[in-house]
């Protein structure tokens, strides 16, 4: 890092605390899915954090954010509660879908997330159609797709690109490169590996971002949401990132090495960097970020405790929400 | 001696046309590549190119004139050095075609939807009496005679005018006024903001549709033909119709897709897919199939103003049909409602789309054999309106599903076991079933015509449930 990027210590402080509630909440969550509480498919973001925190940084409140099915996350940074989403996890009705869409499908219209979608792309033009929403409705906001590395291979997201700038969308295209598009390394599956020029042949801008880095992030993301905002179209940005877990937990993840896997943790957690900063600056000291550990593990155990007690759905919820009653 | 210009067919589906303008005049000099005349068809105007040259002989069809069937003569060249003298008796449009398909005939004339008392001469035969219309409309409303095309853009236009969140996106849907013209002069009207051209690219601007409903816009996305939604079937399904369901309710997706759908005119294989049973599977969706050009607006409408992803499924043989549409501010057909259009007291049978004109034609032959059909237009797919069938099972006893696509797991496989388990005692003989035959819809017009299921199917079909040779 050739220069240290601007921030104080009630943002770092606050940005390295929505990490760590993530990272805790994942942790906790991989413990439930060991325990039987958790079911079907559960993909952790465990050393991604820095990507989303750093992004919902730098946009602006009412900006939308979509994703895939790694999506925990998301929803914890925009501010969802854990409680909800773990419940959801757990397949409870207090979930924010009610129990009936999982680990992979929640959606907080009251918080801007879209989702939570499981088909790899196609959250892509979702994300632009938000864009084209916003522009429609000249309501001044962006909207930010995430995807990963896997899914920027997808023809959907070629389709997305060509009309977002055809239409100068106010979109973000956010590519989660964490190197594996579930067992197949990036070099295994994709000829040009440099994703951020995947928009080139259609004039959309890219930059390559140090996704471990949430200072990084935040600070690349406000210059392309700047430009999106500004009626000039999309941007995409490749969070260089790593997840520590498999693609989902019965992922043993023996497509890699384990000193892969501990080079990236000891040298590049994005959490480690926020916390070697705060106490290099002086901002906390050990005690300090003791205390926020403390507060964040109350967060998650009352997550948990709610998840386990929430009652599943009543038998009468299998046939609600399928259509919406059309008002006379 | 001189050579004959006949009206040429300038699309799969076109039968006659309008000739608009002559570009030359008798006497003028042409050759290989000049332009003749201006013709518009039901989908565009174009220009007609000499072939051969020569002079202009004569010119035998004014111009303005509408309603000129393919292969009518229009003009005669006469080769170099020829007189008028060598000008040649023209053939007839029926000396000059090639051999019909007995399929082909005349085309049929909507007899529904005409209110009663009307004394239509279009009117099918005197002793069939016909549930004219369940449509809602105050007496002494005016019909005007629209085609369903006109009745479809309308409904648009009208939505359009209403609400603001309405916007239309799909291929050739601006500019070009609409691949079979069903969007024409909307891009005037509502402007480039409200008429979007997209690239071709179904799964894209289908992803982006669906975004926009999401983020609050009511968006109609118009698919060319039904067949190219094969790309965006994803979208349609895992992202409009499953999104309430597993949100828990939070998050809705109010959008229309629509275009035609099913067997147009010797288009091939790919080209000629009936999705109804493929939609008709899914939860979330509902899924509308009009046949006359009354539904084909009403439905329209409400589809439009529905908060759910709707399919909207029409057909491109009967866009040119002209059929009655209520003179109304806003004339809403609900969905999830059949309609008895002829009612009958021996056989119920079951179509929706093109394949009730075919199922109301059969009524006619059978009603000349002494059996009283009654015809039901299924009109939404999903939900399916089991009461109106199954009533009408319990008083004729006897059923035949009509449709024009595939039989296995098709809607006449539906309709057949909800009959089976639900009016059992009933029945006088099993349900029976007309459908596509299993094959792809071959090319060749034989072919083509043996493959479709044509009104002398149901009427066999009809006569072996009454047990009549």
């Amino acid at each position: 890092m050739a220069t240290k990027p601007k921030t104080s210590k009630k943002e770092l402080l606050h940005l390295y605390r929505e990490m760590l509630l993530i990272r805790r909440f994942e942790e906790k969550a991989g413990q439930l899915y060991g325990m039987g509480l958790i079911a079907g498919f559960c993909h952790l973001y465990i050393g991604q954090e820095a990507v989303v925190t750093g992004v919902n940084a730098a946009i602006k409140e009412g900006d939308q954010m979509i994703t895939s099915y790694r999506d925990h996350g998301h929803m914890l940074t925009l501010g969802m509660s854990a409680s909800g989403v773990m419940a959801e996890l757990t397949g409870r009705s207090g979930g924010y879908s009610r129990g009936k869409g999982g680990s992979m499908h929640m959606f907080s219209v009251e918080k801007n997330f879209y989702g939570g979608h499981g088909i790899v792309g196609a959250q892509v033009p979702i994300g632009a159609g938000l864009g084209l929403a916003n522009k429609y409705l000249d309501n001044g906001k962006i909207s930010t797709v995430f995807f990963g590395d896997g899914a920027a291979n997808q023809g959907q997201v070629y389709e997305a690109l060509n009309m977002a700038q055809l239409w100068k969308l106010p979109t973000l295209f956010i590519i989660e490169n964490n190197q594996y598009a579930m067992g197949t390394s990036i070099s295994r599956s994709t000829a040009q590996k440099d994703l951020y020029k995947r928009g080139l042949s259609f004039g959309v801008k890219g930059v390559q971002v140090d996704g471990m880095d949430v200072l990084a992030v935040r600070d690349a993301t406000k210059k392309a949401a700047a430009h999106a905002r500004s009626g000039k179209g999309p941007m995409i940005l490749e969070m260089m990132t790593y997840r520590y877990r498999g693609h989902s937990m019965s992922d043993p993840a023996k497509y890699r090495t384990r000193e892969e896997v501990s080079e990236m943790r000891e040298e590049h957690d994005p959490i480690d960097m926020a916390k070697n900063r705060l106490l290099k600056e002086n901002w906390a000291d050990l005690d300090a970020l003791k205390a926020i550990d403390k507060d964040i593990k109350a967060i998650v155990a009352d997550a948990v405790e709610f998840a386990k007690s929430s009652p599943e759905p009543d038998p009468s919820e299998l046939y609600t929400d399928v259509l919406l009653e059309v008002e006379a | 001696m001189s050579i004959d210009i006949q009206m040429p067919a300038l699309s799969p589906t076109m039968e006659e046309g309008t000739l608009t303008k002559w570009l030359v005049k008798e006497g003028d000099a042409v050759k290989s590549g000049d332009m003749l005349a201006e013709i518009e068809t039901d989908k565009a105007t174009m220009e007609v190119e000499a072939i051969d040259e020569g002079v202009v002989g004569k010119i035998l069809v004014a111009e303005g004139s509408q309603n000129v069937a393919v292969g009518t003569v229009i003009l005669q060249l006469l080769e170099d050095g020829e007189g008028v003298e060598a000008l040649s008796t023209p053939l007839t449009p029926a000396e000059t075609e090639a051999p019909q398909l007995d399929e082909k005939g005349p085309r049929l004339r909507t007899p529904g939807a005409l209110p009663a008392g009307r004394g239509d001469e279009r009117s099918v035969v005197d002793t069939a009496p016909i549930v004219l219309t369940e449509m809602d409309v105050p007496p002494g409303t005016e019909l005007v005679e629209t085609s369903v095309r006109d009745a479809l853009r309308d409904a648009m236009a009208e939505e359009m005018r209403r609400d603001d969140r309405v916007f239309i996106m799909g291929e050739e849907v601006a500019e070009y006024q609409g691949a079979y013209k069903v969007t024409r002069e909307l891009l005037q009207e509502f402007g480039a903001k409200r008429v979007i051209d997209t690239p071709i690219t179904e799964h894209g601007f289908a992803g982006i549709g669906v975004g926009a409903a999401m983020g609050g816009l009511r968006p109609i996305v118009e698919f060319m033909t039904w067949n190219f939604a094969m790309q965006a079937i994803d979208h349609i399904i895992n992202s409009a119709a499953k999104t309430l369901y597993m949100s828990g309710g939070q998050m809705r997706c109010p959008i229309v897709f629509r275009g035609p759908n099913g067997a147009a005119s010797r288009v091939g294989a790919q080209h000629s897919h009936d999705y109804s049973s493929w939609y008709a599977n899914v939860p979330g969706l509902k899924v509308v199939a009009p046949y006359d050009a009354a539904d084909a607006k009403g439905l329209l409408k409400s589809a439009i103003r529905d908060p759910n992803p709707i399919v909207f499924l029409e057909h491109e043989m009967m866009y040119g049909e002209i059929m009655d549409v209520p003179d109304m501010d806003d004339y809403l057909v609900p969905i999830g409602k059949a309609l008895v259009r002829r009612v009958g007291s021996d056989v119920t049978i079951t179509a929706h789309s093109r394949m009730v004109g075919r199922a109301l034609e059969a009524a006619d032959i059978l009603a000349g054999e002494g059996i009283s059909a009654e015809v039901i237009d299924l009109r939404t797919i999903r939900p399916l309106d089991s009461d109106t069938i199954i009533k009408s099972v319990k008083k004729t006893n006897r059923i035949v599903c009509a449709e024009e696509g595939w039989g296995q797991s098709g809607i006449g496989a539906e309709i057949a076991t909800r009959v089976v388990e639900q009016a059992f005692d009933y029945l006088d003989a099993p349900p029976t079933r007309v459908f596509q035959k299993d094959v792809p819809l071959p090319y060749a017009g034989n072919l083509e015509a043996l493959s479709l299921p044509n009104a002398q199917d149901v009427v066999v079909a009809a006569k072996g449930v009454c047990y009549v040779d």
